[in-house]
């Protein structure tokens, strides 16, 4: 586990994003401050509406805040950049690229190139445990399927922070705890800095260090909740007391966001 | 398909069969008009429309009609698809250029082209290149505005995707929005081939010396319904050509789209 001296890998600094519409403006995030050390697993919870997504779109560069900055290894987030890889809900692999093909895209562009980038893209296609599946096209693939190897693509550039944005919202219940348990491993093995964003509160505590609770409208980090169970853990660590315990919390304060979300 | 489990037997005939059964029974209809009184006076004979058909191979006079037809349809087409591409994504790229060129497509493309003939004419006289014009707005026309679709509805997810990985601008351009758009880039080549080939014909109908609709136009001043059969044939054959021509290249390039077929 992490320590607390350990270096601050993505300072999120006093980030407000407004936008502006025919009803007016609409602040979506209302000065975030996070900072997230190096080899943290961080999850963000809350309920939909409250600018978890939009917080991940500006550390990843793909939107610009209105206000503020986001810092990686000191440096000032300008634009996306494979320093930082993503995670897609919805998958958002190249559909008429081939599995392999998918994970080499980002070392091409990386100017690696033939032999090397196929032994690299095969090295993360194992990981994921897809290696025979190298040459099919991504329609003969399940959803779960198609989210390793979106994990091994953005492995396989090998970002500094790993940002993903409820990869596993659209699994089935069975696939889910799968692909968690499976992420768990890597994240233990490759030791990455993730930023997670879900909706599902047991997701959260299984995976994370540190649970940040987002307030909506205008979103906030409302709590910060450190997650002090040990790893390895897995499935059967849904059941100690220590995580029932902690989700009933979470739980709670979410739903009361929840409820300010329906007023 | 069926719900039923037990399926009727011509559920259980194979797509293969079918096209045989079709052609057969088009065949057959063709023989029973023909052999009525009223429809005797349109339709020839189906062995006399063959008859004039090999006869017109053997003395060499139908090829010329062919090439020429050919000739103008490709040549028309080819400089459509090719001017096609890159305003479709200027469109689809640049906003003001979208809403520049826009506006101005919506309008000609309900013209039929047979409206405009007097103007290339005019512009262009009675020679290959007036026909070629002709064509070629036409097949532009039906291009643009299918592949711009295709850009336009180009996954922002891909796009996102690219970018995180390091892709730039250029990238993007040529490896997720054309790639993605080549399925609408292929539907755009059939429905503008089988454009051009309906407006060859309305082409040459008002005047050509040589050419599938000219040669229809010239039977019927002889009333000569075997030719003017044997052209219609012709043209029907072409199209269907140049259909399995795009389908083939479509199986070729597109057949990693998740499709409902099968």
């Amino acid at each position: 586990m992490a320590g607390n001296d350990a270096k601050v890998k993505v300072k999120i600094d006093n980030v407000v994003k407004k936008y502006s519409s025919s009803k007016g403006e609409m602040v979506a995030l209302n000065g975030v401050n996070l900072e997230i050390k190096e080899n943290e697993f961080i999850c963000v919870v809350g309920p939909s509406g409250c600018g978890k997504s939009t917080l991940l779109n500006i550390i990843a560069g793909l939107l610009e805040p209105t206000s503020g900055n986001v810092y990686v290894d000191g440096k000032a987030v300008d634009g996306p950049g494979p320093e930082r890889g993503v995670v897609f809900q919805q998958y958002a692999l190249f559909p008429w690229l081939t599995v392999l093909k998918n994970v080499e895209f980002g070392l091409n562009l990386k100017g690696i190139k033939g032999e090397q980038a196929t032994a690299e893209a095969m090295k993360y296609l194992k990981m994921v445990d897809l290696e025979q599946f190298a040459n099919s096209y991504p329609k003969e693939l399940s959803g779960g399927m198609k989210q390793r190897v979106a994990i091994a693509r953005a492995y396989a550039v090998n970002p500094e922070v790993l940002l993903m944005d409820e990869p596993f919202g659209a699994l089935d219940a069975q696939t889910r705890t799968q692909l968690q348990t499976e992420l768990l491993q890597t994240w233990q093995k490759e030791k990455k800095t993730c930023f997670f964003i879900t909706h599902d509160v047991e997701e959260a505590i299984i995976l994370a260090q540190k649970v940040i609770i987002m307030s909506a409208r205008p979103g906030r980090i409302k709590k910060i909740v450190d997650i002090n169970i040990p790893y390895p853990r897995d499935q059967e660590t849904k059941n100690t007391l220590p995580f029932l315990d902690l989700k009933t919390y979470i739980w709670s304060q979410v739903y009361q966001e929840y409820l300010e979300v329906r007023k | 398909m069926g719900n039923k489990k037990k399926s009727s037997a011509l559920q259980q005939i194979p797509a293969n069969a079918w096209i045989v059964i079709s052609v057969v029974t088009a065949f057959l209809l063709w023989i029973l008009i023909a052999s009525t009184e009223a429809g005797g006076v349109i339709f020839a004979e189906p062995w006399e429309v063959f008859g004039k058909l090999v006869a017109k191979l053997q003395d060499g006079t139908l090829w010329p009609h062919i090439y020429i037809s050919l000739f103008r349809v490709i040549v028309g087409f080819l400089c459509g698809f090719v001017a096609s591409i890159p305003v479709a994504f200027l469109m689809g790229w640049y906003e003001p250029i979208r809403n520049l060129v826009a506006p101005w497509i919506q309008f000609v493309r309900n013209i039929p082209p047979l409206a405009y003939i007097p103007l290339v004419i005019a512009g262009a006289g009675v020679g290959e290149e007036a026909k070629i014009i002709v064509i070629f707005i036409a097949s532009f026309l039906v291009l643009v505005v299918t592949i711009y679709q295709g850009v336009c509805n180009v996954d922002v997810t891909l796009i996102k995707a690219a970018r995180v990985l390091g892709a730039t601008d250029k990238d993007i351009f040529f490896k997720v929005v054309i790639p993605a758009s080549t399925p609408f880039i292929l539907v755009g080549a059939r429905l503008g081939l089988s454009t051009s080939l309906t407006t060859l014909i309305a082409a040459e109908l008002t005047g050509s010396s040589k050419g599938l609709g000219m040669m229809i136009q010239k039977a019927q001043g002889y009333y000569d319904m075997a030719t003017v059969l044997m052209g219609i044939l012709i043209i029907g054959i072409i199209g269907l050509t140049f259909e399995q021509i795009v389908r083939f290249l479509e199986r070729k390039l597109t057949g990693w789209q998740e499709t409902m077929q099968r």
